[in-house]
């Protein structure tokens, strides 16, 4: 990647016009990139916490065989006793929620609105996204459609309280099968989200084309630019998909449709397809920005450009591009044509190639550099190994005579916690710290961030990789109880569960005690390797940044 | 950067000749399947009789022979440890009882799994390499190198080979999967429902067996049968099995009558999804009689981790004494008395015959 050189005299002259809006204006009527990436970031967490704690519930419930909560808290929300049915559809509510919160609260507002839009318009010597109002809107999209999932749990969903689909929302057992309001709240709150995303997309996609400072060209833009760009794209894309399924399903709930009802001629299978053409898409959109953020740190604690930056950039588009075209491999138990199967294993796999591009040329970039082990590193490499882990287990699920038996069992469940949680998460956490001095003026502390990485890295090993022998021994997904042959890994990873969450309390420590006493952060701290444009700039930035644009040369 | 695009077209393209070498796609018959004619009727009821009086008299000690879902000639086989259900700690697939099984977890186990771990370790070793041998300490001054187009094309067609190697077993095993059952085979339609299965027999007189959970004894109201060790493992247990026969290609049919199900039994490698308004359907024969348990596999609602799913699998001469049992024939039954057993899968049934009486004992 060329190493790009500000124009030297950009950040001297900002200081006095600097001038900042009122408390209320500057946070609920903002339309500063910065201010609402923060508000992302800030919104993320709060999600993740929810989300978070309701894995906790669904942990201690599975913690050992037996039935040992889940009727006491049916019996909460509903005020008072529950039946046995109603307890075990608090657990589909749970599972439902758990998902959805974590892909469409956390994950997402986190990567793409929280450091997309801090740091895509720094990175590209822009000052501001193309659309700020429409920034703006699509930050308060995404709280209302959260406010209103939220909501759906506290009223009727058929068995029980809440919307107890998965977060594959299924039908038929989202529409004939899931009576009440809760299923169309949560309906609601996805076509919010969607279009806060599509707003997102059509912003940053607009911003990164038309904003990048003189001499930025695509090919100089950082990765991380890159792979916003790549996930602007496949959420404009797959989203309206996503839409236009569940439009269909609200369709089928309530004016009497039948496009997924067998009996009017409608087809169960087809909602797969369209939810699955806009999900594995979406499992991109949740990674590619940490491959893109992975990229950054290890070339700037590398002290060394990215290896193979071409390579890096396109092999995310050939991954955003073969994402479009492997979806039914998610199905490939709903009894489709030999020929369609043999395709899908093929195309899938060949997904691996990419992405083992990327790693090697992550391996590649510290090859011959000079690696110091700060946080975000120590995160980042976490990453590239867990992220393997989780990637190999895709390459076994990929093959649709194998995974006749891994379908839908907690194989799959490790499998994409390791990618995501282990992966998209690392690459969150990863990210905060590289940059939380940058948004916040303050550094975090080293140690307390350390102990986080490793005490987490224990934690959500131990949660997740006995679920490969559950699934292996076939225990399936989505299930409150288990047969006592189960327990053993089960309790393991619950312990695993408790281990983690010592980690996340490690991590709001070092958050709110950095804020308060941190130290002052400087323009460029991580030193020489951290090339980018946002090094060249104050920490925190000035309220309204590059008035005179950078040169690159 | 065209290579890579190249390259990630060769992948597609190489991988065609093994999709034309596929089978072509199963033409899921008719339910009328049940009209396939003098079926192999594996019936010989004089040496059946011996070994079925056999347990008869063995559970005739039971006062209700009813409540543990006997019938006159059939009674439900002891499940063995370790045999078609988890076990305690298990870390490995469940053993295999039909052909595509031991396939599949050869290939699960000796190609892939092996792989990954390697795969898995060189990342782990290459990151601890780089990590001590380019720590700043070891190496102040770090290389300016971006690029080397041997390596990086190296690393793009090693994977794609490793891949091409993978696809060849994993898309010839999904050719035997797909593979259909041969025209004698029997007919089971599976329905999924909210939040039971029923098991039909069309080949047999049309009847359905229902199939519930059993409870545990603290679950049910005096009287009501409850679940003993004979019938399996808490949670596995079912009132009605679907009843078999072992040896023979089976073809089951799998459908729901309300929301989405999925018809799952990890000892097979058998998974196939029950979809309202379909009818899908997949060949199976099972290796060897004993009792095999699964675990309804798609999201289906409030009891969805309560409809387990038991197969009983016995000798053929076995599972036609239950078919009468239940009231039903076997196929061309009046009509073939006279009709001398075709060959083939009879006489392999008779051998397998042997093994039922060690595997419930």
């Amino acid at each position: 990647m060329t190493t790009i050189a500000a124009h030297p005299t950009d950040h001297h002259d900002h200081a006095h016009d600097d001038h900042k809006p009122s408390f209320f204006a500057r946070w609920f009527m903002s339309t500063n990139h910065k201010d609402i990436g923060t508000l992302y970031l800030i919104f993320a967490i709060f999600a993740g916490v929810i989300g978070g704690l309701i894995s906790g519930l669904m942990r201690l419930e599975l913690a050992e065989p037996g039935i040992q909560y889940l009727t006491s808290w049916a019996s909460m929300m509903k005020g008072s006793g529950a039946s046995l049915d109603e307890a075990y559809h608090m657990w589909n509510v749970l599972i439902t929620a758990h998902g959805l919160i974590m892909v469409f609260f956390m994950v997402m507002p986190a990567i793409i609105g929280g450091f997309g839009n801090w740091f895509v318009p720094l990175m590209i010597g822009a000052p501001d996204m193309a659309f700020p109002r429409m920034n703006n809107i699509s930050f308060w999209l995404t709280a209302v459609a959260f406010i209103m999932l939220l909501g759906s749990t506290f009223v009727p969903g058929g068995t029980g309280l809440g919307a107890g689909t998965g977060w594959t929302v299924y039908a038929p057992l989202s529409t004939s099968g899931s009576v009440g309001p809760a299923v169309d709240m949560a309906i609601f709150s996805l076509h919010l989200a969607g279009a806060a995303s599509i707003l997102g997309a059509v912003n940053f996609i607009t911003t990164i084309f038309n904003m990048r400072a003189p001499g930025m060209t695509l090919h100089k833009m950082p990765l991380f630019v890159w792979s916003v760009l790549v996930t602007a794209f496949l959420l404009l894309l797959s989203l309206p998909v996503l839409a236009a399924a569940i439009t269909m399903l609200l369709v089928d709930r309530n004016f009497g449709g039948a496009f997924f009802d067998a009996a009017g001629g409608g087809d169960p299978v087809l909602y797969q397809h369209l939810f699955w053409f806009f999900g594995h898409p979406e499992v991109y959109i949740m990674i590619l920005p940490g491959f893109g953020i992975i990229s950054q740190i290890v070339a700037t604690f590398s002290r060394k450009p990215v290896f193979g930056y071409l390579g890096m950039a396109y092999a995310m588009v050939a991954i955003g591009v073969v994402g479009f075209v492997v979806w039914a491999h998610h199905m490939y138990t709903t009894g489709m044509s030999v020929e369609v199967k043999m395709y899908f294993t093929a195309a899938t796999m060949v997904i691996a190639v990419p992405t083992g591009i990327k790693i090697f040329s992550w391996i590649a970039t510290m090859w011959g550099g000079s690696l110091s082990f700060k946080t975000p590193m120590v995160w980042a490499l976490g990453f590239i190994f867990m992220f393997t882990v989780g990637g190999v287990t895709g390459v076994v699920l990929a093959n649709g005579g194998v995974d006749d038996n891994l379908h839908d069992t907690y194989y799959v469940v490790a499998h994409f916690h390791y990618v995501l949680s282990l992966g998209a998460v690392f690459a969150l956490f990863a990210g905060f710290y590289y940059w939380f001095g940058k948004m916040s003026g303050r550094m975090l502390n080293e140690f307390l961030g350390h102990l986080h990485f490793w005490v987490f890295f224990v934690g959500v090993n131990m949660l997740f990789f006995p679920m490969h022998f559950l699934g292996q021994q076939g225990m399936p997904r989505r299930y409150p109880d288990y047969p006592d042959a189960f327990a053993h890994w089960n309790e393991i990873a619950s312990y695993g569960y408790a281990v983690l969450g010592v980690g996340v309390l490690i991590f709001f420590v070092n958050v709110f005690w950095s804020l308060a006493a941190g130290r002052k952060a400087e323009g460029n701290y991580w030193g020489e390797g951290a090339t980018t444009l946002e090094w060249t700039l104050s920490s925190p930035p000035p309220f309204h940044q590059f008035e005179t644009l950078p040169v690159i040369k | 950067m065209n290579i890579l695009k190249k390259l990630v077209l060769v992948l597609g393209l190489a991988s065609m000749p093994a999709l034309v070498a596929a089978q072509a796609p199963n033409p899921a018959p008719a339910p009328a399947a049940a009209e396939a004619k003098a079926v192999a009727a594996p019936v010989a009821t004089a040496p059946t009789v011996a070994p079925v009086a056999e347990k008869a008299a063995t559970d005739a000690a039971k006062p209700a022979a009813a409540t543990d879902g006997s019938l006159p000639g059939y009674t439900p086989m002891k499940p063995t440890p370790g045999v078609g259900m988890p076990v305690d700690r298990g870390v490995d697939f469940q053993d295999q009882y039909s052909a595509n099984g031991h396939y599949a977890k050869w290939i699960n186990n000796v190609v892939l799994l092996p792989l990954i771990t390697v795969i898995a370790l060189l990342v782990l070793a290459l990151l601890l390499w780089v990590v001590v041998r380019f720590r700043r300490a070891a190496n102040p001054n770090p290389s300016k190198t971006t690029h080397n187009t041997v390596i990086e094309i190296v690393w793009t067609l090693i994977p794609v080979l490793i891949l091409l190697g993978v696809a060849y077993p994993s898309l010839d095993l999904v050719a035997k999967q797909f593979k259909p059952a041969p025209k004698e085979a029997v007919t089971v339609k599976v329905t999924g429902y909210q939040w039971y299965w029923g098991y039909a027999y069309p080949d047999h007189g049309g009847f359905e067996v229902v199939s519930n959970m059993l409870k545990e004894k603290d679950e049910v109201k005096p009287g009501e049968r409850f679940r003993t060790d004979n019938d399996g493992p808490k949670l596995l247990a079912a009132d009605n099995r679907l009843v078999v026969p072992a040896g023979v290609p089976l073809r089951l049919q799998i459908t729901a009558a309300d929301v989405i199900h999925s018809f799952a039994v990890p000892a097979f490698w058998f998974k196939l999804d029950a979809v309202p308004g379909r009818l899908n359907e997949k060949a199976l024969t099972i290796e060897k009689p004993g009792v095999y348990f699964g675990q309804c596999s798609e999201l289906c609602g409030a009891r969805h981790a309560y409809m387990p799913i038991v197969v009983d699998a016995l000798p053929p001469e076995q599972f036609a004494a239950w078919v009468k049992a239940k009231g039903g024939a076997m196929p061309g039954e009046k009509a073939a008395d006279a009709a001398a057993a075709p060959a083939a899968p009879a006489a392999n049934d008779n051998a397998n015959a042997a093994a039922p009486a060690a595997a419930t004992k």
